[in-house]
């Protein structure tokens, strides 16, 4: 099996440490996640995923560490280093993501991200919340909206693409009968697959899932795998994922990456993982390891 | 519910109103010939009070009790209507003051034009431009009325100082308060809910301090005087040759000026709507929308929330401004007296009441809130029947006050509660109002 | 030096009432997430009530020790705006617990604007003047430029508020109440589950505030010599100021808001211009807000995402 999260580094995160208080919630975190791979970020309950992301995404600022972001290709890590000496946040399609706020992080580097506990607008309608998602592309097409007050047709024409791509995403969720609801009003697993869609419309290169397969059944967990294999094969977007149910890890991810209070315990394909004893004792907290191989197969 | 257990719960509210009577309504204070205070009893007012709370306790407990509290949920007005509504209303507002006239002639109709046209067509617009700032961005915002105040200033010394016409200062109104509501919002808006709601409210105590106190600039309490009154695009509504009167071949009316500004402050308020419906169909509309239901989320989608939140801010505070440019020339003279909380809190009350985000519904809100108090100062037969002594107007704002709570508890939500989605694929479908969210800024 | 002294003595005094009031704002908002508009008027409320019963005692019932009727009219404007309180909260915050945000607040400025005009109808729209009480000052400084004066009336409320706020301070870190609110202030479903009586416990923190409020409604009337029914307005819009310096939902914070408040008010009155003086107190809000973003003793948030 290729590595290429080593060959072809998408993020490539250094060092990164998150303190809450007295509470080291993320220390030391090292790793890449490959171009076009699923990475799958596994651990148990408070292991610091969550935080992880939330460093990734912006929404808190890490104590330490480097996340550097390249659009395309793979950068070298001398430009990395001159752009981190420079001090500016973004140089030819490279981002250190650590120094951006939350909404450039998704704007300009394209990470997107859904929320362990569904964030929709849920008085808005399913169209309306794949709508918003590409509001920096109508931005731009309606003049800040100046232009967009007056009629512009520059804008109608965008908004038509925007509606477009929305009932795309529509079908691909199978919630095109829905797009007139209100998002919450939709079941459970429909508001996990619509924050997905309304993630990709905003175009990202990487799409961070935080627990996206919590509280599905079965049907539903499967359709999210085909969702996910499809988005990578068709979008060409890298996915990051947290995950508890190892099934979907193992059948769908490329990359593992184990965290375990706050520290990195294990980095690897899922095979290697399986049968990491580190993994096996930390992650399941039992000592007996044919017991806890047993649940990870 | 058992009428026992009702009559049990009714002299118990019945006791605490007695309690509460004592000793604020049974001891009055009164000044005596020394300068000296001199209790007055009158122990029958706690009696009365008790008993009136008792059986309106038993009357609300029994009411409630009979399944008719279900309508309440229902909407208050049916979608058919809502649809019907907007253009009747409007249609019907360009006919009234000719209506008006017509019936009841120039002098019988000024109150009708004056006192309730344009009275509540101000806090419609007031209302509708609020409702930017707090129904759909979600962010409370307690010193609305500053911002009118510097409409209303700057329209004032504008005219005053440097003689310049309405029709330049109305839109230098609007950009003046608008500039003053992006320097505000720039450094607070990063602030969480409510700690926005007390920045806003000191802001708007801050700029009625500073027209009260700065008397150079703003001639303080007295105010300023004298602000020319509005033209007819240049023709004065005077008697003169080339009054508006002369103009136009009619005899020279006071009322023509009112009907005017009747006009004036219908389309300055029909703006405010238009341009409002048309940006909840743009971008930066529907990202107040989704801020309001979700900050973080917004956020997560490349949207700048900061910027985002400014332009509603700064573009209510634009409304704002024209409507208080509106106020001084309506008025002919400013003082800080106008722009108190009171103010603010009243155009809050009317989005809330009408339903956050809905344009009918504030007016409605509007139309209630601001005609209900104006009802209230024609009570003058009450006089015949509690004596020359009772003053009715003495009672408006008590009302005032415990409708805005009898109408909460009624509708908490609003009157008009369900949100109309701002792009459809199939159908268009309201939102119910349960599921809208209210925004934390 | 002596108008230091005496403006900070001043200055501790009106601060002492501010936090007083700020403590009913800090309390409320901690429990229930509701900024309490109608506190200001329940403030002024319970300065009529005690300045009606000062009135009944010594007019109608012809009492003379001064000390006695103090303490009767403060016990009695405890009560009785406590329970105003209780009703007010029954009445109209109770039934919107859980609804929407906004409305309760609406709900509140209704009962504000509805308190400052009862008033007004029932006790008539003129100030109503208060003999005056415990005249007696102590000279801490003479012979400088003028001599500092501490009065009685400074140092009954310097000490009324201080032996108050330790009183209270014991109720809420020691008591089962002060648990139980601590418990709504967490998360009142899951208080509610482990069997503490949610409805008890914030009709409890309206009777304090109220009582508290009562304190320095009582204080007030007696420092000032005068009451209006429109008295409620400033002092409350400053205790909430107050309360969100210190950082609301912190009841030492809102303490030392009011302090802080009516220190900023006094020294600014006496060495630029009283004018200004709420300028410079909402100015200093506004600037401590946007570089410490909780108050000065607030817990400071991070958003969980
Ligand atoms: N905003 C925060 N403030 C304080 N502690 C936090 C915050 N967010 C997370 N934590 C703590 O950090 C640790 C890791 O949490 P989290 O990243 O959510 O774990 P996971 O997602 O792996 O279950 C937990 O102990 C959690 O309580
Ligand atoms: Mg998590």
């Amino acid at each position: 099996m290729t590595r290429r999260w080593l060959d072809a580094p998408l993020l490539t995160i250094e060092h990164l440490t998150m303190r809450f208080g007295g509470l080291t919630a993320v220390n030391d975190v090292s790793f890449t996640v490959g171009r076009g791979d699923i990475t799958a970020l596994i651990g148990p309950n408070g292991a610091g995923k969550t935080t992880l992301f939330n460093c990734i995404t912006g929404f808190y600022k890490p104590l330490q560490g480097r996340l550097a972001l390249a659009r395309e290709g793979v950068a070298p890590v001398q430009d990395v280093d001159a752009l981190t000496r420079s001090g500016s946040r973004h140089k030819d399609g490279l981002y250190l993501l650590e120094r951006m706020p939350d909404f450039e992080i998704t704007r300009d580097a394209h990470v997107a991200r859904t929320f362990q506990n569904i964030r929709l607008f849920s008085g808005m309608t399913v169209l309306e919340n794949l709508v918003v998602a590409q509001h920096n592309v109508l931005m731009r097409a309606s003049g800040l909206s100046l232009l967009g007050l007056i009629g512009w047709p520059r804008f109608h024409a965008a908004e038509q693409r925007a509606i477009d791509k929305a009932r795309f995403w529509l079908d691909k969720i199978g919630l095109t009968d829905r797009a007139d609801d209100p998002a919450g009003a939709l079941p459970y697993g429909a508001q996990r697959r619509l924050e997905i869609a309304r993630a990709m419309c905003t175009d990202p290169v990487l799409l961070c899932l935080d627990e996206p397969a919590a509280g599905l059944n079965p049907r539903e967990s499967a359709e999210l795998n085909d969702l996910l294999l499809s988005i990578r094969a068709e979008q060409g977007t890298s996915i990051l994922l947290i995950e508890h149910d190892m099934s979907v890890v193992m059948k769908i991810s490329d990359h593992v990456v184990v965290l375990d209070y706050g520290r990195l315990i294990a980095d690897g394909t899922p095979d290697e993982i399986r049968h990491d004893p580190r993994v096996i004792a930390a992650y399941l907290g039992v000592e007996d390891a044919d017991e806890a191989a047993g649940v990870l197969a | 519910m058992p009428i026992t257990r009702a009559l049990r719960e009714a002299a118990f509210a019945g006791l605490v109103a007695a309690g509460l009577a004592f000793p604020i309504l049974t001891l009055g204070t009164e000044l005596d010939q020394s300068n000296r205070l001199v209790l007055e009893q009158r122990w029958s007012w706690m009696a009365i009070s008790a008993a009136l709370v008792c059986v309106g306790r038993f009357l609300v407990l029994i009411l409630a009790s009979a399944p008719t509290h279900r309508v309440a949920r229902a909407p208050l007005v049916s979608p058919a209507l809502t649809r019907l509504l907007p253009s009747v209303s409007v249609m019907a507002l360009f006919l009234f003051p000719l209506v008006m006239l017509f019936w009841l002639g120039p002098q019988g109709s000024l109150k009708w034009i004056n006192n309730y046209g344009v009275q509540i067509l101000i806090y419609v617009m007031l209302g509708w431009g609020l409702n930017i700032v707090v129904g759909l961005a979600g962010l409370l915002d307690l010193g609305y009325v500053a911002f009118y105040a510097v409409g209303a200033y700057t329209y004032a010394l504008l005219s005053t100082q440097f003689g310049l016409s309405f029709w330049l200062c109305l839109p230098l109104a609007g950009l003046m308060a608008a500039s003053w509501g992006a320097m505000l919002g720039f450094p607070v808006l990063r602030l969480r809910g409510d700690y926005l709601a007390i920045v806003t409210l000191a802001f708007g105590e801050i700029v009625s301090a500073v027209l009260t106190n700065w008397t150079d600039f703003s001639n303080g309490k007295a105010g300023i005087m004298s602000i020319p009154r509005v033209t007819f695009f240049g023709l004065p509504f005077t008697a003169s040759e080339n009054g508006f009167a002369a103009t136009f071949g009619l005899e020279f009316q006071a009322i023509h000026r009112t009907i005017f500004l009747f006009y004036l402050i219908l389309v300055l308020a029909l703006i405010t709507h238009v341009v409002t419906l048309r940006l909840r169909r743009l971008p930066v509309g529907r990202a107040w929308e989704a801020l309001r239901e979700d900050e973080i989320a917004c956020r997560s989608l490349g949207i700048n929330t900061v910027n985002t939140k400014l332009t509603a801010f700064a573009l209510g505070a634009m409304f704002a401004g024209f409507a208080g440019s509106f106020f001084a020339v309506r008025q002919g003279f400013v003082n800080p007296d106008s722009f108190t909380f009171m103010e603010s809190a009243t155009i809050l009350a009317i989005v809330v009441l009408g339903g956050m985000g809905s344009q009918l519904g504030v007016a409605l809100a509007a139309v209630v809130m601001v005609g209900g108090t104006e009802v209230l100062r024609e009570l003058t037969f009450l006089k015949e029947i509690f004596g020359s002594s009772f003053d009715p107007s003495l009672y408006r704002m008590l009302l005032f006050g415990l409708a805005m709570v009898v109408m909460m508890i009624w509708r908490p939500r609003g009157l008009i509660s369900s949100r109309e989605p701002s792009v459809f694929l199939a159908q268009k479908k309201n939102v119910s109002g349960a599921l809208v969210q209210e925004g934390h800024g | 030096m002596e108008n230091f002294l005496q403006q900070l003595i001043n200055g501790v005094t009106l601060g002492s009432i501010y936090g007083l009031i700020a403590i009913g704002y800090t309390m409320v908002f901690g429990i229930i997430g509701m900024v309490n508009f109608a506190h200001g008027d329940v403030f002024m409320l319970s300065a009529f009530i005690a300045l009606i019963v000062f009135l009944a005692l010594t007019q109608l019932l012809g009492l003379t020790s001064l000390g006695l009727v103090f303490l009767i009219v403060l016990i009695c404007a405890m009560a009785l705006t406590a329970l105003w309180n209780w009703a007010i909260e029954r009445v109209a915050y109770r039934p919107l617990r859980g609804s929407f945000r906004l409305a309760p607040l609406i709900s509140a400025i209704g009962m504000s604007i509805f308190l400052a005009n009862f008033v007004q109808v029932v006790q008539g729209p003129r100030n109503k003047p208060v003999p005056p009480m415990f005249t007696d000052v102590i000279q801490v400084t003479s012979g400088g430029a003028f001599d500092v004066t501490l009065s009685y009336k400074q140092i009954l409320i310097v000490s009324v508020t201080g032996i108050l706020l330790l009183a209270f301070w014991f109720l809420v870190q020691k008591t089962a109440l002060g648990r139980a609110q601590r418990a709504c202030e967490q998360d009142r479903t899951m208080a509610a589950l482990l069997g503490v009586d949610v409805d008890r416990t914030i009709s409890l923190t309206f009777i304090i505030g109220a009582a508290l409020a009562a304190v320095a409604g009582t204080l007030y009337m007696m420092y000032y010599g005068v009451v209006n029914f429109s008295d409620g307005f400033t002092p409350g819009v400053k205790a909430f100021t107050a309360a969100v310096l210190g950082g609301i939902g912190s009841l030492p914070g809102a303490v030392i808001g009011g302090l802080l408040i009516g220190l900023i008010e006094t020294f600014w009155s006496a060495y630029f211009s009283s004018d200004y003086k709420d300028v410079a107190a909402f100015s200093i809000l506004i600037v401590t807000l946007i570089f410490m973003p909780s108050g000065l003793l607030g817990r400071p948030e991070v958003e969980k995402v």
